[in-house]
């Protein structure tokens, strides 16, 4: 349980950003490592302030290459540990965000999205950091990334975001983007002792018997801490349980395949959405982040209009609901997927809509948010063109 | 040089039995590599100060001498190339009772990671960094690197470097360091007493190793094997004491100014943290057992 300093139990009235780093500290992190971006700066500004306040240490690198790497330090340090950045830093963290996927290393890291490529929006909204989020970093693996779409989210999937990381050892994604980081609401913190936090898995076994990367049941390692005698080895390299580098393809299928699916064999618990409207739909609105607040209002408008249109809202992006989105494939004529880029999670629905049904892409090349009256009329769309299968992109309709 | 030596090895299986991960023996460097002589006075230098083992952390980055966390018995960190300071900062300061040193090749600490490293020793981070200097890239096959003397031939430089090198010593003592020295891999002794006096000091602290590597820089520029490079290292050492860093340059060919450049004192980060903040209760923070 975290402490009263921690968590500023009540109800407050501010932006996303300031909520992922609360959420951040009611999970327990007492290290964040960061460099200034905008619209994820505010989260390293609150960091900074909170965390001498609870003991713990926040420091500005020199970039987000050295952040990223802090952080993982910090986590074998025995701390929880998290940084914050957008679209470029993010590129810049991408190689050791991929050592902490292959060391299997918990922290968080909060992607508060703005418009791309490179210098692009710098104070303005995207969400086409969704496959750098899934395939950022080289090599093959799975991850988890949540996207909140209200700075009350924020603070509650930064939580979830660090009981996650704890799970499956792994380091978490949260895909907030500039509007809902920037935006002002209620964000109602709860008591310490009504949030649900998961202890880090320590060794079970003596340090003579133990080895870092021998998964249990679930495909987890239990993980240690430098300084307490298990003279652990951490490596980017292949390796075998104990660590130790073995450069081999049966090595590299044995760990990587884990890797994989100590995600993909755990999906069903880790994987979470927001259903409203599926029973009688004939056309599903899918959606993520800001743009789902957007297609909410869509959904409502074209239900008073008498449509019979449903509303699947992603928490979870990575792993995909593949599972969710194939048995909804079979029962419904359209997918609608709006979104800030040009497709990134429409294709996802597509390839597991597999045919079954059409997805239309309500695309957006960023700077600002959909309109509920442009995914309406694609809504509308779906529901009087009844025929095809496959991706259908409406980007110019809409402009 | 026989005096030297003879010294340096007494006894003793049991010291590099509890230093060296044994069963991750035979190492992958060279015959004539100075690596292991570098890695030798450092365990010397570890077994001799009165700490216990486990508080010692040693990360890397990549590269032949990076490959010394997956060899030393301690909490041992191989990350990703250039990237050690920054893991070994996180590392420390989530966990400031740990002795973390960081052990990695010249290309890793100043090309890739140069940055950090002078950030680092600006923030007077309580890391101790012991830089081996092959004067190249040794993992990649040879290839010319900000430490390569200019003239110097290497895969990447066929005609001879055209760049003129780093001056290492001098870099870590303008960035901050309150602790700079450079040896080469003849000195083993030296090597042992800096990483003793660098461990006794709070704050950032650099040693430079300069080290023969046979394989890719020697049998290019005239020093075919390891024995080659050390007769040169024990013909033009010349142990400057407190020289100024500024005149330490290294030329191929002329003297190699070796000895303690720089020791001084400065508040650490930990020490400016805690003067502002108390001791931050970071013991009771940390994820010690499981709730
Ligand atoms: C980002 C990245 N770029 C390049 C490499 C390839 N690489 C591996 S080791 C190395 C050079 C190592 O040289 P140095 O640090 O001088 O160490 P040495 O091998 O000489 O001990 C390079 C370029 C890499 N692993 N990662």
């Amino acid at each position: 349980m975290s402490d009263q300093r921690s968590v500023l139990t009540g109800e407050h009235f501010v932006n996303g950003d300031w909520a992922c780093a609360e959420g951040g500290l009611a999970a327990g992190c007492k290290f964040f490592a960061g460099y200034p971006i905008t619209p994820a700066t505010e989260i390293a500004e609150r960091m900074s302030k909170r965390l001498p306040e609870v003991g713990g240490v926040f420091i500005q690198m020199e970039d987000e290459i050295a952040s990223m790497n802090a952080i993982l330090g910090a986590s074998w340090g025995g701390s929880k540990s998290m940084t914050s950045t957008s679209g470029p830093g993010f590129s810049l963290m991408m190689e050791n965000f991929g050592l902490g996927i292959m060391t299997e290393t918990p922290c968080v890291l909060v992607n508060v999205q703005r418009g791309g490529p490179s210098t692009g929006l710098p104070t303005l909204v995207g969400q086409a950091d969704m496959m750098q989020a899934r395939w950022g970093s080289h090599g093959d693996y799975e991850v988890i990334a949540l996207a909140p779409q209200s700075p009350q989210e924020c603070f509650d999937l930064t939580i979830e975001a660090f009981n996650l990381s704890e799970s499956y050892r792994i380091p978490v994604l949260v895909m907030s983007d500039e509007v809902v980081g920037h935006m002002t609401e209620k964000v109602v913190v709860p008591k310490p002792e009504d949030i649900h936090l998961v202890p880090r898995r320590k060794p079970s076994v003596p340090p003579e018997e133990f080895k870092a990367f021998q998964p249990r049941e679930d495909l987890v390692p239990e993980m240690c801490t430098a300084g307490e005698g298990y003279y652990v080895h951490v490596t980017g390299l292949t390796h075998n349980e104990r660590g130790y580098p073995v450069v081999t393809a049966e090595a590299q299928d044995r760990l990587v395949r884990r890797l994989v699916d100590k995600i993909r064999l755990n999906a069903d618990r880790i994987i979470r959405v927001q259903e409203e409207n599926l029973a009688d739909a004939d056309v599903i609105v899918v959606s993520y982040g800001i743009s789902a607040r957007t297609a909410k209002s869509a959904v409502a408008m074209a239900r008073a209009k008498g449509y019979r249109v449903g509303f699947l809202r992603l928490i979870t992006i990575w792993p995909f609901p593949e599972k969710r989105i194939r048995e909804l494939a079979r029962k419904v004529s359209a997918f609608v997927v709006p979104e800030i880029n040009f497709g990134q999670i429409a294709r996802e629905v597509e390839r597991c809509a597999g045919g079954r049904a059409r997805t239309i892409a309500v695309t957006h090349a960023g700077g600002a948010i959909h309109h509920p009256g442009k995914v309406l009329s694609v809504i509308e769309e779906a529901i009087r063109v009844k025929s095809g299968s496959g991706l259908v992109e409406e980007t110019l309709v809409l402009r | 040089m026989g005096a030297l030596i003879e010294d340096a090895v007494i006894d003793n299986e049991t010291m590099v039995e509890r230093f060296l991960r044994m069963d991750r023996l035979p190492h992958i460097w060279c015959p004539g590599c100075g690596i292991g002589t570098a890695l030798r006075s450092t365990i010397e230098a570890l077994a001799d100060m009165d700490i216990p083992q486990e508080e010692f952390a040693v990360v890397s980055g990549i590269g032949c001498t990076a490959r010394v966390a997956g060899y030393l018995k301690l909490d041992s960190f191989h990350t990703t190339h250039g990237r050690s300071i920054p893991f070994a900062t996180g590392l420390k300061l989530a966990n400031p009772k740990l002795k973390v040193f960081v052990f990695s090749g010249d290309g890793d600490l100043f090309a890739i990671g140069g940055n950090h490293f002078i950030h680092a020793a600006r923030r007077n981070m309580d890391l101790k960094v012991i830089c081996v200097n092959n004067f190249i890239y040794g993992m990649t096959g040879g290839q010319v690197g900000c430490t390569t003397p200019t003239h110097s031939k290497t895969s990447t430089s066929p005609y001879g470097n055209y760049e003129p090198p780093f001056n290492l010593c001098f870099l870590a003592a303008a960035a901050g360091a309150v602790y700079v020295a450079r040896w080469t891999t003849f000195h083993v002794r030296q090597i042992k007493r800096s990483v003793q006096e660098a461990f006794a000091k709070r704050g950032f602290t650099f040693i430079e190793i300069i080290s023969p590597c046979p394989t890719v820089f020697g049998s290019r520029n005239g020093f075919p094997t390891g024995l080659d490079m050390m007769k040169y290292f024990k013909a033009n050492s010349l142990t400057v004491a407190g020289a100024d860093p500024r005149d330490v340059e290294i030329e191929m060919g002329g003297k190699l100014k070796v000895g303690k450049f720089v020791d001084n004192e400065r508040p650490s980060f930990q020490d400016r943290l805690s003067e502002m903040w108390g001791d931050l209760g970071l013991e009771e923070s940390r994820i010690v057992e499981a709730e």
